[in-house]
This record gives structure tokens, C-alpha cells and sequence, in this order.
């Protein structure tokens, strides 16, 4: 599969290739029914002959290349904000059928590519200039480079010649990005510099997926070449191991079948990998509990019996005591963050671990592994379940299990004479919306809500920001996910009145561009997150996390342009959700929900998973 | 509780912590299970890591900042050409438990540029090379201590002699401090360059899957002098 983020050996990659093509008619052709880009069905059609469109003409500078390049990568849409080094690149973007969304602040951008990424399982692209441009987009790339997001950056940078004067918008920015990149790279050669961009957006994909970088001088893209750029490609110091070793395999194999107490742990590589399936079959033939990390929302339904949802500092309490009390866990594609394993002393200490991953420094890196799999998750459980013969018997544990999940509900209290309570509003949006609808958010409490009380059952529907835990993601990457996503789909963007503030400004993108979303800030007029933590650890002092006023972001909406709507009460929840929906543009619904709030279970920093408060007198 | 004007419990419902049933096992800090009533800690241990990298700008930055930004604890670092115009050797002294030296290993395998890495086997040859600056009151003295560890006088005025020392670590360690009693004006060290012994090659190219486990087993009868001939 094309959209695989795994490495093809080289023989295969002209199948990939001419996949790849195919999976472009059918992109194109949804972006066409959109009224998108109403050049791109033809564009498609000629794709299977071309590759890149009707008889491309050969590139005569840099920046064409720089163009070309992404055009062979199949790139369709690429978000980012004009300025002076980066100018010859958008020049030659203004004739190419690449899709060029304009956005408001180049850290949108930069989100916006990584949702598009995170939907389309393709690198999202985006470009800014050089200096604040580039710094601006650093969040968007180090967040992407926490959730192993595919994304390719493009930066202006001044000419060569310029370049260690402190010359006017001048950064290091290969240097700042070094920390947060996959690899990145400064383009010094006209003749190189698109093969420099096929090369990282093959890096962007392949393996482990990551940001990447290329900054671009604006005299090698004002140069002239005509150096066609070559097809994308890792370069030869770049392996990933797709297959396990067969051994410890089979001895993993054997720890399951004599397991009593196992489960499955499900990470964002799951998904990445494109191995929902094949994990899915697995835990459903073994009869093999499943819990999900964050990032590993959607890989399994959570709907079904065997799902015990996210486990970690928000995850239920069925999932931690789960993950506590297992004796054999088969973790897939989890680099085993701190705020899934609460203390590393306390972490399913009596179990033996399999851990699959296809980046061979994350095994042992936090939590020792067992049975260390290196390899690509799809192909590393197909082995596991061609290996495993006989299912565990675990009937006590999972009955155990199901005990759990009735002992520790997730059921809430909602009484009628009180404020909003902000579970009752993501279950609203979730019961308002389709199976597919993607959902994406800031950072912070309304984040964990939509985590515990939306019931992810598909992969690549659930866009947030996990390890960098950046405020203000939620609607740039709304606007990615809404390119990126199947017309059918709904994008709802869950936000906090914190989070909704600091990239608010994405509402003219979105706006411009027509794009179906539908904002639901759940308002407290707290950064509400830090207030509970005041609360429970600073008693209840309320230092800079009490906003005590908040701009009406219905009326905020409308002049934008966009839809406004506003919910204080019960029994205006699903109306106004269901007529939110119904708009065709951006929508926003200020939702005041109850400012006491708090999210449990919660696991405190560092603390044992399977001691995790239900309310703060346990903290 | 502070900030609920309510007055409800918040919360959801459910067997407090501590009627919940815990298990008797722990992890370490490097989050390997073990006996909850032993203390199993991993020392530390030095050791030579020898990685052959592309020849290319910003591959010594992108070490260096894997580095300090890893809390990785380095001792020294050495880069020079190879007999290959494109690549260059970087030779990395560290100081971390086994599995720090394990994450060091498979972080450098990571970066795009890295060729090859390895760990060094404990009879690798490795050499440093200090330049000592010494007060030379006393010549005869400073040069017979410079003759006692092979050292060779780079620079002599009637106020100073600068010798220079070849040799393993500990052998310049012991050099620079027999010449401490004349006073020593200023001194500069180079890192460790390293290279495996006989006909093994220190840092072959696509080496990325080799693991501990090979390194460890090495065929050990080759002619090995002292580390310090």
C-alpha cells in the first residue's frame, strides 16, 4: 500500500510508484467533486501516463525543480505563507496544479501539513519563508516530530552569499530545526536542489515517519538549472528493517500462547503502519484485551468487548488496571511515553513485554523489552499471528476485565441545575456525526474529554496533538484534516477557549477557502488543565490559568464570516450541534460549559497507573 | 477541596486506590522488571564508540547536539577524514550503563548521515596526544621525565618546554602529572582515536543491524599488545 509509512525495497519501488499514481485519480477526483481544484480530475487522468500531468515542461531554475519534485511525490495541496526568500518557490508553485492553501500564520501551516499527514497517511506539505517564517512553523515541525507525523517543510532561506551575516530574516534554520527534524538539509545546489526535495519527502514517509526539512536559498532557487529532480527516494544510509527476527518471534509466540493475563497495547505506529487490521484480527482470534495509547485512538473499536480504550495519566480506570496487573503485553508501534506509563517502577510490572517497533532505538529505550520485534507493524503481527497457534487461555482475566469496566465506569454525573458538563457535549458531537467523522483538538482538558467520551472506531480519525501537547492545534489542523479527509466525513474540531485562542486567526483559511468544519470550544474561561492541577497540587491557586473573561466566539465567528453559535443550556445541545453541522463553511459553537469541571481518572505525574484518582481526595 | 462552589463530589465512581489490588513486582530506572527486594542499579561503564559518517557540513553539529540534547554523558569526541574523501570518522568516548550505550548506538544509527556505528571491544588500539607545557627550570629533569613516557620536546625557550605525549589515556594522565613538579603553564589534549585490531574493520559500511552480541564475540586470538606499547 502507497500511503504505508514503511519502507519498499528497491525493486518494488515502481510499483509503488505507479500506485501511488492511482491513488492520485482517486484523490483527484474527490477534490474535483468538491470543486477544489476543478483542474485536477484531468490532471489525474494524465497522471497514469505522466506521472505528473500533461507533458510536463522541463524545469529551467531551482525553485521549478523544487516544484517538480513535489509534483512526482504526488503532492496535491501544500499550506504555507508567502514571503521574501521563499518567493521564486511560490513563483513556480503559481502555474503547478498543486493545490496552494494560504494561511494565516505559518505555525497553522505547519499544522495544518501535519493533520493532512496524519489523515492521508501521505507527508503534508508546507513552506514559509526564511527567518520568522521558518521559525514560526517550529512548533508545527517539532510536534509533528513527537507523533512521528509525515510532514516535508520548505523554508526560504537568503542567498547563499548572505548566509552567517545576520542578514536580514536570516535564521540558522537547519540548526534550529536539527532537534526536531527526521533530517533536514540545506539546499546549496540548483542542479540538487529538487532531488534534495524528493529526498525528504521520501524520508518524511518511510520507516518511522517524521518531519523534514529542506531550506532553500533564494539564489538556488532563483538559479538556473535544468536538472530534473530524481524520483523520490531515501538515500543509501537509510534502512528499516520490515521483517522481525524469526526467532523471537516464535519465542514470543510462545510466551502468548501460555499467557493468562494478556494484552494488546495498541500506539500511534499501529495506524502509521497501516496494521489496524491485522491487529484487530489478531486480538479478535486470541480473545486478547486491547488498550490504546493516545496516539492509538482508532486503531481498535472502541465499541467492542475486547476494547479497554486509552490507558495513562486520562486513560480509564479499566485500562490502567489492565495494563498494571497484565502478565504479557504485546505493544505495537508505542514509544512508551511517560504519560502512558505514569512511573516506570510501577508499569505492568509483572509483565514480560513484545515490543513491536520499526525504530530500533525505541526498544528498551523507556521500558525494557522481552522480546524486542524490529520491523514494520502490519508485517511484524502478521508474523506474530502466523506463529501463535494456540490462543492464551485467559477466560478468568478477561472476565476480570469486564469486572473492571463496570467498577470503574466512565459514567457521569450531569445534574440539570448545573452548569454544562462537557462529557454531555463530545458525546452529543460524537452521537451528531458518522463513524468516520474526524475529530481533531487542542491541548488540555476538552482534549482528554473528547479522548474518554467520543467512541473512536477508525483509524487516521482522531488528529490531536499527543507528545508535544501544543494549544492552538486543533483548528489549523482541522483545515488540514478537511483537505486530506473523504467528503463524507464530517471534521469537528473539539477546542478549549485556551487552545481556540492562540490560533483563532486559521477561522479566515477557513473561511476563504469554504471549508466544511465545525468548531465546538468547550468555554471555561480557564486554562482549565493547569486550574485543576492548581487545585489538586497548588491549593487552588489560580495563578495566570484564570482568563475571567473570554471574547464571544460566536460573534468572533460571525465576523470572520463564519458561522457563530452559542450553548449554555442542556437542552439547546442538540439543536444547535445539529444545525452547526448542517452549515456548509466553518462553523463555531461557543459552548459554556461547567468552569469546576475536572477530567478523571487521573494518573498523577509519575505516579502508578493503577493507583490512578477517581476524584481529587485521592490524588 | 478548593474551587467548587457546588459542593458535589467530582469525580467518577469506582473502588478507591487503595482497596485495589496492586502487584508485587517493579521495574528499575531503565525499566527492566526486577526483584522488588533487591536494588539492581547498573554502573556505569566507559567505553569507545567509533561511527563513520558522511563527509558533509552539519554532521558534527548533529552528533554533538544528539548529544547534550539525550543527557548522553560523552569524554571525548574526535573527527578526521578517512582514507575516503566522503566520510569521515567520528570517534565518541562515553560513560553511560549498558543500556545508555545501547540507546547511544541505535540514536546514532538514526541520524541520516551515520554510515556505520560500533562499539570498540576493550583491546581496541586507542591513543591520545596531549601537548604539556611545561616550566623548564629544571631542562635535564623535564627532559628525562619527557624520555620515561616517549615524549618528544615540540618547543623549548629558556622560560618553557613543550613536550608532546602519545599514548592511552591513563599513560598521559600519569605523564601530566610526573610533570606537574616543574609547573605546568598550559596544557591541550585531543580526544581518543580508536581503531579495532587486526584485520576486523573499526566501522564497516552498513553495519546497521550489527548488534552487542557480535561486537562481543569477536575471535580473541590475534596477536594483542599491551594497549599501551
Amino acid at each position: 500500500m502507497s500511503e504505508r509509512a514503511t519502507s519498499i525495497p528497491p525493486e518494488e519501488q515502481h510499483d509503488d510508484q505507479d500506485q501511488d499514481q492511482d491513488q492520485d485519480q482517486d484523490a483527484d477526483a474527490t477534490a474535483n467533486a468538491d470543486g477544489n481544484d476543478t483542474t485536477a480530475g484531468a490532471t489525474g487522468a494524465d497522471a497514469a501516463v505522466t506521472g505528473d500531468g500533461t507533458q510536463p515542461k522541463p524545469v529551467t531554475t531551482g525553485a521549478e525543480s523544487v516544484v517538480r519534485a513535489l509534483e512526482n511525490a504526488g503532492v496535491e495541496y501544500a499550506f504555507g505563507v508567502q514571503g521574501g526568500a521563499i518567493m521564486p518557490v511560490y513563483d513556480a508553485l503559481y502555474d503547478s496544479d498543486i493545490t496552494h492553501v494560504t494561511m494565516a500564520h505559518e505555525q497553522g501551516a505547519s499544522h495544518a501539513a501535519d493533520a493532512y499527514g496524519i489523515v492521508s497517511g501521505e507527508p503534508g506539505v508546507c513552506l514559509a519563508t526564511s527567518g520568522p517564517g521558518a521559525t514560526n512553523l517550529v512548533t508545527g515541525i517539532a510536534d509533528a516530530d513527537m507523533d512521528s507525523d509525515p510532514m516535508l517543510a520548505l523554508t526560504g532561506q537568503v542567498p547563499t552569499d548572505f548566509v552567517g551575516n545576520d542578514a536580514f530574516q536570516e535564521t540558522d534554520t537547519t540548526g534550529v530545526t536539527t532537534p526536531v527534524t527526521k533530517d533536514n538539509t540545506f539546499a546549496a545546489d540548483p542542479d540538487r536542489v529538487g532531488t534534495d526535495v524528493s529526498e525528504a519527502f521520501a524520508l518524511a514517509r518511510e520507516g518511522r515517519p517524521g518531519p523534514t526539512l529542506v531550506d532553500l536559498p533564494k539564489d538556488v532557487t532563483n538559479a538556473e538549472t535544468d536538472r530534473e529532480p530524481d524520483e523520490p527516494a531515501t538515500p543509501d544510509t537509510y534502512e528499516v528493517t520490515e521483517e522481525a527476527d524469526p526467532t523471537i518471534v516464535a519465542s514470543a509466540a510462545e510466551r502468548i500462547e501460555n499467557a493468562t493475563r494478556p494484552i494488546m497495547l495498541l500506539g500511534g505506529g499501529v495506524i502509521k503502519g497501516e496494521a489496524s487490521e491485522t491487529c484487530r484480527e489478531f486480538a479478535i482470534e486470541h480473545d486478547i484485551p486491547v488498550v490504546t495509547t493516545m496516539p492509538g485512538i482508532g486503531s481498535f473499536p472502541e465499541d467492542h468487548e475486547l476494547s479497554m480504550e486509552m490507558a495513562g495519566m486520562h486513560g480509564t480506570g479499566y485500562a490502567n488496571m489492565a495494563i498494571t496487573h497484565c502478565d504479557t503485553m504485546i505493544a505495537v508501534g508505542t514509544r512508551f511515553d511517560d504519560r502512558l506509563t505514569g512511573g516506570i517502577e510501577t508499569f505492568a510490572p509483572d509483565a514480560e513485554i513484545i515490543h513491536v517497533d520499526i525504530d530500533p532505538a525505541e526498544i528498551s529505550k523507556n521500558i525494557h523489552a522481552d522480546y524486542p520485534l524490529v520491523g514494520d507493524a502490519d508485517t511484524v503481527v502478521s508474523q506474530l499471528a502466523r506463529a501463535v497457534e494456540t490462543s492464551p487461555q485467559a477466560t478468568k482475566w478477561r472476565a476480570q476485565c469486564q469486572q473492571w469496566k463496570s467498577d470503574y465506569s466512565m459514567a457521569y454525573d450531569a445534574p440539570e441545575d448545573e452548569p454544562i458538563q462537557p462529557e454531555f457535549v463530545v458525546e452529543a458531537l460524537d452521537e451528531a456525526t458518522s463513524d468516520r467523522a474526524v475529530v481533531t483538538t487542542g491541548v488540555g482538558q476538552h482534549q482528554m474529554w473528547a479522548c474518554q467520551y467520543w467512541t473512536f472506531t477508525e483509524p487516521r480519525t482522531w488528529v490531536s496533538s499527543h507528545g508535544l501537547g501544543t494549544m492552538g492545534y486543533g483548528l489549523p489542523a482541522a483545515i488540514g484534516a478537511r483537505l486530506a479527509a473523504d467528503d463524507d466525513q464530517e471534521v469537528v474540531c473539539i477546542d478549549g477557549d485556551g487552545s481556540f485562542l492562540m490560533t483563532l486567526q486559521g477561522l479566515s483559511v477557513a473561511v476563504r477557502e469554504n471549508l466544511d468544519i465545525t468548531v465546538a470550544v468547550l468555554n471555561n474561561e480557564y486554562i482549565g488543565m493547569v486550574r485543576q492541577w492548581q487545585d489538586a497540587f497548588f491549593e487552588g491557586r489560580h495563578s495566570a490559568s484564570d482568563y475571567g473573561w473570554m471574547p464571544e466566539f460566536d460573534k468572533l465567528a460571525e465576523a470572520f464570516g463564519a458561522s457563530g453559535f452559542r450553548i449554555d443550556e442542556y437542552d439547546e445541545v442538540a439543536d444547535t450541534i445539529e444545525a452547526a453541522l448542517a452549515e456548509d463553511g466553518p462553523s463555531v459553537i461557543d459552548v459554556h460549559i461547567d468552569p469546576q469541571a475536572n477530567v478523571y481518572p487521573m494518573v498523577p505525574s509519575g505516579g502508578d497507573n493503577g493507583q490512578f484518582a477517581l476524584a481529587e481526595d485521592q490524588l | 477541596m478548593s474551587g467548587d462552589g457546588s459542593g458535589r463530589r467530582r469525580g467518577l465512581d469506582g473502588p478507591a486506590p487503595e482497596e485495589r489490588p496492586t502487584p508485587a513486582g517493579r521495574r528499575n530506572e531503565q525499566g527492566i522488571r526486577i526483584d522488588p527486594e533487591v536494588e539492581a542499579k547498573q554502573e556505569p561503564r566507559r567505553t569507545v564508540i567509533s561511527t563513520l559518517v558522511e563527509h558533509e557540513p552539519g554532521v558534527l553539529s548533529d552528533v554533538s547536539g544528539l548529544f547534550s540534547r539525550r543527557q548522553f554523558n560523552i569524554e571525548s569526541l574526535t573527527v578526521g577524514p578517512t582514507t575516503d574523501d566522503d566520510r569521515a570518522r567520528i570517534t565518541l568516548v562515553v560513560e553511560e550503563p549498558d543500556p545508555g550505550i545501547d540507546q547511544i548506538k541505535k540514536q546514532l544509527r538514526k541520524l541520516i548521515p551515520v554510515i556505520s556505528v560500533r562499539e570498540l571491544e576493550s583491546d581496541a588500539m586507542r591513543r591520545e596526544l596531549a601537548l604539556v607545557k611545561i616550566d623548564a627550570d629544571q631542562p635535564a629533569e623535564v627532559a628525562a621525565v619527557a624520555d620515561m613516557y616517549d615524549g618528544k620536546t615540540v618547543d623549548s625557550c629558556p622560560e618553557t618546554a613543550t613536550i608532546e605525549i602519545t599514548g592511552s589515556r591513563q599513560k598521559i594522565d600519569a605523564a601530566i602529572e610526573t610533570f606537574e613538579q616543574f609547573g605546568i603553564r598550559e596544557i591541550d589534549r585531543t580526544g581518543t582515536t580508536a581503531l579495532a585490531r587486526g584485520t576486523q574493520s573499526t566501522a564497516a559500511p552498513a553495519s546497521t543491524t550489527e548488534s552487542t552480541a557480535e561486537a562481543a564475540s569477536h575471535p580473541q586470538n590475534q596477536y594483542a599488545p599491551a594497549d599501551d606499547d
